[in-house]
């Protein structure tokens, strides 16, 4: 009676762990699971990342330092400011006949005019006017316009000085206030702008890890006709969902590790310190993300394993869960375009919570235990609930059939 | 030893099962007739608990499907109408995969695969991926994972579906070996000529009823028929010109 009972407990722990240990080892040898899981799923994040900022830093940084060509249209009439140009960086070009027309079509960034009255004006000591055309429109001209501009003005604030000091007044009197810029934002800060995809990234890594598991132990294996035989076991269902769910998990578990590694290697190569910014994706930025993350690995398991069942077959099954994937991207987008103040209780909500503290981490400012608490709190009771209802499906006589 | 009690079951408004009950006797081969859709693979699926009577009784051994769904699958050994293998895993992984589902320890498990994968003629494949199975080779493999416990009780939903002549012959054998070791054979099929060769009782299933339940024997002399088949015409012909 005794042994009888040690060996049902036995039985019992062992449905789970045979369920688990079959399908991991059965999708290990299956190649699409395998790419997909270690190999595109989890780098396919990082590669972007760096290519992205690559392409935008050098840009930025090509601006800001090559000599910039503008079109200047009456450059004969102040030699002074085109001189005072050249020493900045302007490369000053012959004029063209129609600026407007050329901006537009972005044959250039930016074009001078200067008023035909100019030197008559500047003469008589009032004041000259002179255009800069642009089109604000053309996000890459924004760099140069706002060059050129600030150049324009702080020659006008210097022979604005010089006048005054002729006429023996203090330059101050002139300008009674000054704003001063004090930017607040941290090295790390700033960085945490251009990494704000990260997050969608990580979510995206947990999904493909464990999506072509998820199809394959629901929708695969009821097309394959070896569902029905399979409950058939004397084995509850639940514990077989619990054995499915555990090795979906453990795949994008895996998956997650892997792209937190290769982000902590290619964080090194990012060339942050050229933007005087800070960047730690080493071994305690990916600790937390992955204590972050692990609700939302099960929750998403669960999902994925839920949306596979209700399909009739593999295909189907794809389909759903390729519309599923855009669904973590909504924090992301409603937080780029509402830039909102985030409020507690946005960590209790599942993805919203993970997207606001992985960019804390980012910002280097730390996650509280309070919103590391609400978040996983959060998490886990959607998680729970997902278990659940997935539970419930597995129950129904339908799932089984295949015909 | 299988018992089923009046069993019935819609989907929606089809009267799928219709009130079907017979007794599978332990050392017997019972055979389940009928034509296709006639509720033989309804009834099956209730007897091994994939699906929830709407009303009537299973009982497997004594035990009451309803009260102890688990205990009856584990006297249960269960070929089902999908037959579908793990393609990725050897034929004996297959196996052992249910084996452990079963809570079979691994001393006992090794041996008892290795005397079911002689007993169905499955050395030459045994070690290699389901995939690209042949028919007979998928079927033996399912057979195999199906009895890995020693089930008293068989069931086997259409089990020469689709198997050539020499792997049919093989499997009567086998079902004739699975008698003689005792225990309680159920199968369906609509091919009469197995149940004449196999069967010491014949249910007949037309639309969702047991229209008879003998011996072949029995079965001639009732309807006067000398062959099988015609006394199965006779029978479900009956039956319908009787519900008309």
């Amino acid at each position: 009676m005794n042994m009888e009972k040690t060996n049902v407990a036995v039985i019992r722990v062992r449905a789970f762990l045979t369920v688990f240990l079959k399908e991991v080892k059965e999708n290990l040898r299956d190649r699409r699971t395998l790419v997909s899981a270690f190999l595109t799923g989890p780098l396919l994040g990082p590669l972007i990342l760096v290519m992205m900022l690559n392409l935008t830093l050098n840009r930025e940084f090509d601006k800001a330092e090559k000599p910039l060509p503008v079109p200047v249209i009456g450059a004969e009439r102040a030699p002074n400011l085109l001189a005072a140009l050249k020493a900045n960086g302007i490369d000053p070009k012959p004029p063209i006949a129609n600026p407007e027309l050329a901006v537009r079509r972005q044959d250039a960034d930016v074009v001078l005019r200067i008023s035909p009255d100019y030197a008559t004006a500047w003469g008589k000591g009032e004041p000259v006017q002179v255009e800069l055309i642009y089109d604000s429109s053309q996000r890459d001209a924004n760099t140069a316009v706002e060059r050129l501009s600030r150049l324009v003005e702080s020659y006008a604030h210097e022979q604005g000085a010089m006048r005054l000091v002729a006429r023996g007044l203090s330059p101050s009197t002139a300008w009674p206030v000054v704003a001063a810029r004090r930017d607040q934002a941290t090295a790390q800060a700033r960085a945490a702008l251009v990494f704000s995809i990260l997050p969608y990234f990580f979510v995206l890594t947990v999904f493909m890890g464990g999506m072509y598991l998820a199809i394959d132990l629901t929708a695969g294996e009821r097309e394959r006709q070896s569902l029905e035989p399979l409950f058939a076991n004397p084995v509850p269902r639940w514990k077989i969902l619990a054995g499915k769910l555990a090795a979906i998990c453990t795949f994008s578990a895996a998956s997650l590790l892997i792209s937190l590694c290769a982000f902590a290697v290619v964080g090194r190569f990012i060339p942050t310190e050229k933007l005087g910014m800070e960047l730690d994706l080493g071994l305690r930025f990916g600790g937390q993300v992955l204590l972050l993350m692990l609700p939302l690995i099960v929750l998403l398991a669960a999902l994925q394993s839920m949306v596979a069942a209700f399909a009739k077959s593999y295909r189907e099954a794809q389909t759903y869960l390729s519309l599923l994937m855009f669904v973590p991207v909504l924090p992301s987008i409603l937080l780029a375009s509402m830039p909102i103040k985030s409020q507690g209780w946005m960590y209790a909500v599942p993805l919203l919570g993970q997207h606001l503290g992985i960019m804390q981490l980012l910002r280097g400012d730390g996650v509280e235990p309070s919103q590391l608490g609400l978040c996983l709190a959060g998490s886990l009771v959607a998680a729970a609930v997902a278990v659940l209802a997935t539970a419930r499906l597995y129950q129904s006589e339908r799932l089984a059939i295949s015909g | 030893m299988i018992e089923v009690k009046d069993l019935h079951k819609a989907f929606g408004a089809v009267k799928a099962v219709d009130g079907v009950s017979f007794a599978a006797r332990d050392g017997e081969i019972t055979g389940l007739l009928g034509p296709n859709g006639a509720g033989k693979t309804t009834t099956l699926r209730m007897l091994y608990t994939l699906m929830t009577p709407d009303r009537g009784q299973v009982l497997v051994d004594g035990i009451d499907a309803a009260a102890d769904a688990l205990d009856v699958r584990r006297r249960l050994g269960v070929l089902p109408d999908a037959r579908g293998l793990y393609k990725r895993l050897t034929a004996r992984e297959n196996i052992d995969y249910f084996a452990r589902l079963h809570g079979l320890p691994e001393p006992a498990l090794a041996a008892r695969r290795e005397a079911l994968v002689q007993a169905l003629e499955m050395e030459d494949f045994a070690d290699r991926r389901t995939e690209g199975f042949s028919q007979g080779q998928r079927v033996k493999t399912a057979i195999a994972r199906a009895l890995i416990h020693d089930p008293r009780n068989v069931i086997l939903d259409e089990p020469t579906n689709g198997l050539d002549v020499m792997a049919t012959r093989a499997l009567r054998q086998f079902m004739l070996r699975l008698k003689a070791e005792g225990r309680c054979v159920l199968f369906s099929s609509h091919i009469m000529q197995e149940v004449a060769a196999l069967c010491d009782r014949i249910v007949v299933i037309a639309n969702g009823r047991v229209v008879a339940d003998e011996s072949p024997a029995a079965l001639r002399e009732q309807t006067g028929e000398a062959n099988l088949e015609d006394a199965f015409v006779k029978i479900i012909g009956s039956e319908e010109g009787l519900a008309a």
